[in-house]
């Protein structure tokens, strides 16, 4: 279907069934209930989730296939949220021309930057893009402000143009939309204890994480994407066969850069704001936590390690201490808090302490990511490949 | 009139004179090996055909056309291929990926996304890799992981990649260096073959004499940078001055 192979195929339906359902999948703890804090299925946290995947599929393509670590992705992605913001102020609320603006950016700049640090490979590349990044930064940060809003972000503000919209009417600030549906527009459903809520942001950015997952695996699956792994495999027998390498990487490096564009213009959509920190070299380094986390040059890891990177961030963090207490309560006091003071560093502001551990464990034990540990569970319970992939969902859901 | 000319060519690496004066001609559809003890500057003299190196002075004429200043992968496009002393393939790709990519470049090289082409394209390109792969009995290992071959059948590999291109100039770096018995034979016939089926020139560097003296038409013998003789291999055999540089003046 589509031009994919039959396994590439059940993969997209189920990453579709995953993301379509995914308001119910995250909620399975009625509202109410002492375990309702680890339901992730709010519009908020959701949209961070496919945003995020979009990024990492993306990074994941130039990664993943070439095996160019760029330390200087989230530039792409600040980039494309600024981009996206100026559209909404200057043309229109709509989302598409932003979005389509954020990805030309991104791309344009991928091209500029990747240029000069792809004639590096190694080492000296990542600290290129890193260089790169962060002189993007302070350029966001500090003198660019007129265009950036500097320390403040950019943000969107009543007088603003917007020509194509008209003068905005009332004193509102308007909200971003496709065509008429708000980005913040929710329905809720109730099933007697648990509540569902379906977001308009959520839907229309789970439908282009779906797009975009479909074009990474044509590329994966394309003579590109074999080119692209022949670069990672062995540059000198590709340069030695009369293949140049440089606009191969070139291409991905922008391919994946849009993508980074793509995923800012998103956020953008979702909450008109754009601030430098999004460019920031930590914000870089998370999407390489994230690919390796889930399966460097796999499909779905890049995915996955970002919805686990995500929910651990939005959900282990608001674990406090009186939380714990309620917990073990039952016990004896005095056993109550050396168990708390236990758990404690690892929850609430220490969940990188949690998320270091863990990166740790995966990087030493399950170099392939989640995705390995998806096969050798499947290959464990002896089932057929293809299954593996269901297994790993559980990752983004609550699992204590 | 060689498809090959080498003229005059010195290369020094600091107080070091790699190449001292090198003049070599390959002629078209022969088989010429070159010889030469340890740090005679065989594999300068290869790299300086490929474009990984740039001679000091003098010239390197592939066809008429010079190959000095060029990237290797512009020299491959003349029509030079290059097999490396330890076989190198696409460890991470199958054997018949590894076939497939020297098909796609040899339409010319040039960038192609590929993404969206049209799929009969690729059909054919994986036929001819097919097909490749069957003329060297590896048809059976096109889904095999390259990397965990023998290193025989990598070789063979390679030497089949750089012939899926149709180049006009092959380039051997020691094809048989630790190699085993059966493997170093395997590979000989392999060169054999490819010498009576194909229009191309075969030059060959190699230690090992069984090797040479199967395969060369002509030999030049090289030691300290200098080319000491060439001529036939039956000439070689007996030459005093190529015992001397093997085996010391006392032999």
């Amino acid at each position: 279907m589509l031009g994919l192979n039959k396994k590439d195929t059940s993969l997209l339906i189920l990453v579709a069934a995953l993301a379509l359902l995914a308001p119910f999948i995250l909620n399975p703890f009625p509202s109410g209930s002492a375990m309702a804090q680890f339901n992730a299925g709010y519009p908020d946290l959701m949209q961070r989730f496919v945003i995020f995947g979009i990024f990492a599929i993306g990074f994941n393509i130039l990664f993943g296939l070439t095996g160019y670590l760029s330390f200087g992705h989230a530039a792409f992605l600040g980039v494309g949220s600024y981009a996206a913001v100026w559209m909404f102020k200057l043309l229109s609320m709509n989302v598409v021309p932003a979005i389509i603006l954020s990805v030309i950016t991104a791309g344009l700049f991928a091209l500029v930057i990747g240029y000069v640090s792809l004639r590096r490979s190694g080492i000296y590349f990542s600290i290129l893009t890193l260089a790169f990044a962060q002189m993007t930064y302070a350029l966001a940060y500090s003198v660019l402000t007129p265009i950036t809003g500097g320390e403040t972000g950019l943000q969107l503000a009543l007088d603003d143009p917007r020509v194509l919209d008209g003068a905005a009417s009332g004193d509102n600030i308007p909200v971003p939309g496709f065509f008429g549906m708000e980005m913040r527009g929710s329905s809720q459903l109730e099933i007697s204890d648990w509540v569902f809520t379906f977001s308009t942001g959520y839907y229309f950015s789970a439908i282009i994480m779906l797009l975009s997952f479909y074009l990474s695996i044509r590329i994966f699956r394309s003579p590109f994407g074999m080119m692209l792994r022949a670069i990672k495999s062995n540059q000198q027998r590709l340069n030695y066969t009369g293949l140049n390498a440089r606009p191969y990487t070139l291409a991905a490096f922008v391919i994946s850069g849009m993508y980074a564009g793509l995923a800012g213009g998103l956020m953008a959509a979702m909450d008109p704001l754009a601030g430098a920190e999004r460019m920031f070299w930590t914000a870089s380094g998370e999407v390489v936590l994230m690919s390796i986390l889930g399966g460097v040059g796999t499909l779905i890891g890049p995915v996955l390690g970002a919805g686990l990177i995500k929910y651990m961030e939005n959900i282990l963090s608001k674990i406090n201490s009186d939380i714990l207490h309620g917990w073990f309560a039952f016990l004896p006091d005095g056993l109550e808090d050396i168990i708390v003071s236990m758990i404690y560093p690892f929850i609430g502001k220490g969940w990188h302490l949690t998320l270091g551990l863990m990166f740790m464990l995966v990087v030493i034990f399950l170099p392939g990511g989640l995705v390995e540990a998806g096969q050798r569970i499947s290959r464990l319970f002896g089932r057929k490949k293809s299954d593996d992939k269901s297994d790993k969902s559980t990752s983004t859901e609550p699992a204590e | 009139m060689g498809i090959l000319e080498v003229k005059d060519v010195n290369k020094r690496f600091g107080g070091l004179q790699a190449l001292g004066d090198v003049n070599l001609s390959v002629a078209e559809n022969s088989c010429h090996a070159i010889i030469g003890p340890n740090g005679a500057g065989k594999s300068t003299l290869l790299n300086c055909l490929v474009g990984k190196l740039i001679p000091d002075t003098g010239s390197v004429m592939f066809d008429g056309k010079s190959v000095l200043g060029r990237k290797p992968y512009e020299i491959n496009q003349m029509g030079i291929s290059r097999v490396f002393q330890t076989p190198e393939i696409f460890g991470d790709l199958s054997v018949l990926e590894n076939m497939m990519i020297p098909i796609f470049a040899r339409r010319d090289g040039a960038f192609r996304m590929h993404a969206v082409e049209d799929t009969a394209n690729e059909k054919e390109v994986v036929e001819q890799a097919e097909h490749m792969l069957e003329s060297l009995n590896m048809a059976d290992k096109r889904h095999m992981h390259s990397a965990s071959m023998s290193r025989g059948d990598k070789r063979r590999l390679e030497i089949g990649m750089c012939l899926a291109q149709n180049p006009r100039l092959l380039l051997l770096d020691e094809p048989t260096a630790g190699m085993a018995r059966a493997d170093t034979n395997n590979t000989i016939d392999l060169l054999k073959q490819i010498k009576d089926e194909r229009d191309i020139t075969i030059a060959i560097i190699e230690h090992d004499m069984h090797v040479v003296f199967s395969l060369a038409e002509r030999i030049t013998v090289l030691a300290q940078g200098t080319p000491l003789v060439e001529d036939t291999p039956e000439k070689i055999k007996g030459h005093p001055k190529v015992r001397e540089a093997y085996l010391g003046e006392t032999a």
